[in-house]
């Protein structure tokens, strides 16, 4: 018999091959024509709103703030990226993380004050700031002010955005499985009780939202480097809305959730791109109908997992997994 | 320092449309503890009822203006009757996503219903300027944005002072429980309320139509998340300090404005927000509350 980290590393090994079949069968298909450019794109899309749903879980799921601005560290990211790659002609690799982590100060600088605020307090808050973040875009005319910024190299590509989607998959899912993920999760669960347990709670908000921040702006430099161009609008409120749709919709406080969401939202924008202003009529009530009846989401705070159906499994899912969320 | 005269003017018009939106967030805010986020867009219905009445039925201000309040009213009570109430007792982040879907619902329906261009609003009233002290320019429609503006919070200050449905709206925003057992229906108060925030953003968006001349689906995003900004600058859930916080918002706007920097205006507005959230949360006229445990 096995022994258990054998079982683990086993099965580490059999998701890595899966991932990397499905890179590569998709790699080969965009190479040789299979794929059309405009399945690329949404392929593409797919995975920055993956990237974008599963870091804005963190922040609204798992730790149970609720932020509403997560378009303006997505142009944060996607700014800052863009300039290293224009004005300083540096690898695209040190452009993304150089993005990112310009991103995660602002989510350091944003969360400190404004985390002390709760509920729909820090809601507006944060839409405050993203809203601040867009505007002083516009009033920098260094990096293109109203009329946004043209002319970035397209370096992203399937390759690149599809690996840094597992990456960022991965790195969220540990962090919530890691002490500091239980933290975490406790401030959602009731903050208060997890204060008197010696939780520092501000401590662990700023850092789910640093992170959720750095992956947004990991999003927003992939976003740059793939469109040629950005402008400050594409980052505005209902870019916000957008991806909390998708992580409402797939269930604060579930990664898989986020991911089913953002795969299912994005082939439903593409396929109702020619009806603009009816799709947000559809998504508006989408969101409307998911709250009065499903106000959990699609998945709530279960992942979905092939273990799922496995009844041992499935108990020892249930205790890892508190209760529902609450507010 | 005549700038900054004429700037005053411009900005307590603008800030009379805000205080009207603010009034209508801090009242449900009081009572059912909600961020209606739709409301700006209740504000852009009114001014879309504004413009069909007068430049469809050729109407004139006044019987529009009051044909708008009446419908957006019961647009308001509909709205809560089938979003919010369903969600009352749910958590309140799903009452709030919610309300962003109602919001997003009217925008894009309205765009769908009227297409996404720009409406020019007949000019119902005349534009005659006024002279003050020289150089100072008024208007006649900034003093009838004025004049309705502080016509329609008197009016409310007496509907929520001296009525029987402004005593059981002070009585749930109180205490909801106690107000019940007192005997006071609390549904049908909460449905007033939204009924008499709706009306006061559709004057609101109607004023907004004659002064500017233009209206689009969009129009009530902005200015519904600056009304916001306003109530919880005057302490959100209380009346005086919405209408305070309407005219401090609209005259630090056209200050901004007027001093060269348009574009800085948006985001000074959210600044001050941060900053009243950060040092204040309360509000200027609020006080705080400790948390219960």
């Amino acid at each position: 018999m096995m022994s258990m980290f054998e079982r683990k590393i086993g099965k580490q090994i059999g998701i890595l091959l899966i991932l990397t079949a499905i890179w590569g069968v998709i790699h080969f298909m965009i190479k040789g024509g299979i794929l059309n450019p405009y399945y690329e794109l949404n392929l593409i899309l797919i995975g920055i709103n993956i990237i974008l749903a599963v870091s804005l879980n963190l922040i609204n799921g798992f730790n149970g703030q609720f932020s509403i601005g997560h378009a303006g560290f997505m142009a944060v990211g996607a700014y800052g990226a863009a300039m290293i790659t224009i004005k300083a002609h540096l690898p695209f690799a040190i452009a993304l993380l150089v993005g990112a982590l310009l991103a995660a100060v602002c989510g350091i600088l944003v969360g400190l004050p404004t985390l002390r605020l709760r509920g729909d307090y820090l809601a507006i808050a944060t839409l405050g700031f993203g809203e601040i973040i867009r505007g002083l875009i516009v009033n920098i005319d260094y990096i293109g002010g109203a009329y946004g910024l043209s002319g970035i190299p397209k370096l992203a590509n399937w390759t690149w955005i599809f690996w840094l989607t597992v990456l960022t998959v991965l790195v969220i899912s540990n962090f919530i499985n890691s002490t500091h993920g239980r933290a975490t999760i406790s401030i959602r669960e009731n903050e208060i009780a997890a204060e008197a347990m010696g939780i520092n709670t501000t401590k662990y908000k700023v850092m789910a939202f640093t992170i959720g921040s750095l992956f947004a702006g990991l999003a927003g430099g992939l976003h740059a480097h793939y469109f040629y161009t950005i402008q400050p609008n594409t980052f505005n409120f209902l870019k916000s809305f957008d991806i909390l749709v998708m992580v409402v919709l797939g269930g604060q406080g579930s990664i898989t959730g986020s991911i089913i969401a953002a795969i299912a939202l994005t082939i439903l924008s593409a396929s109702l791109q020619k009806l603009a202003a009816l799709r947000l009529v559809i998504y508006a009530l989408l969101l409307i109908v998911v709250m009065l009846f499903r106000p959990q989401g699609l998945m709530g705070t279960k992942e979905f997992s092939f273990n799922m159906f496995s009844k041992k499994s499935k108990d020892k899912e249930g205790k890892q997994h508190g209760t529902a969320i609450g507010q | 320092m005549e700038v900054f005269l004429q700037q005053l003017i411009n900005g307590i018009s603008l800030g009379s449309i805000y205080a009207l939106i603010a009034l209508g967030y801090t009242m449900v805010y009081g009572i059912v503890q909600l961020i209606n986020f739709a409301h700006g867009d209740v504000y852009m219905v009114g001014a879309y009822l504004g413009f069909f009445a007068t430049a469809i039925l050729g109407w004139s201000f006044l019987p529009a203006l009051l044909m708008s309040m009446v419908v957006c009213a019961i647009l308001g009570m509909v709205i809560e009757k089938l979003a919010y109430t369903p969600l009352r007792n749910a958590p309140r982040i799903a009452a709030l996503i919610t309300a962003i879907g109602v919001s997003l619902f009217l925008e894009y329906g309205m765009m769908l219903l009227v297409s996404p261009q720009v409406r020019t609003f007949p000019q119902v009233l005349t534009e005659v300027q006024y002279k003050l002290f020289g150089s100072l320019v008024i208007t006649n429609r900034q003093i009838i944005i004025l004049v309705v503006t502080v016509a329609l919070m008197l009016l409310l200050q007496y509907i929520v002072h001296k009525t029987k449905i402004g005593k059981a709206m002070r009585a749930v925003s109180h205490d909801k429980q106690a107000a019940q057992l007192m005997g006071i229906n609390v549904n049908n108060t909460i449905s007033a309320t939204f009924a008499i925030g709706s009306a006061l953003a559709a004057a609101a968006g109607v004023l907004v139509g004659i002064y500017y001349n233009a209206i689009n689906p969009l129009m009530g995003i902005m200015p519904g998340l600056k009304a916001f900004v306003a109530a919880v600058l005057g302490g959100i859930g209380i009346i005086p300090g919405a209408m305070t916080g309407g005219f401090l918002l609209g005259i630090v706007e056209a200050m901004v404005s007027g001093y060269g920097k348009s574009l800085y205006r948006d985001p000074v507005a959210f600044v001050i927000l941060i900053i009243i959230l950060i040092v204040k949360p309360a509000g200027l006229f609020g006080k705080n509350v400790r948390e219960k445990v």
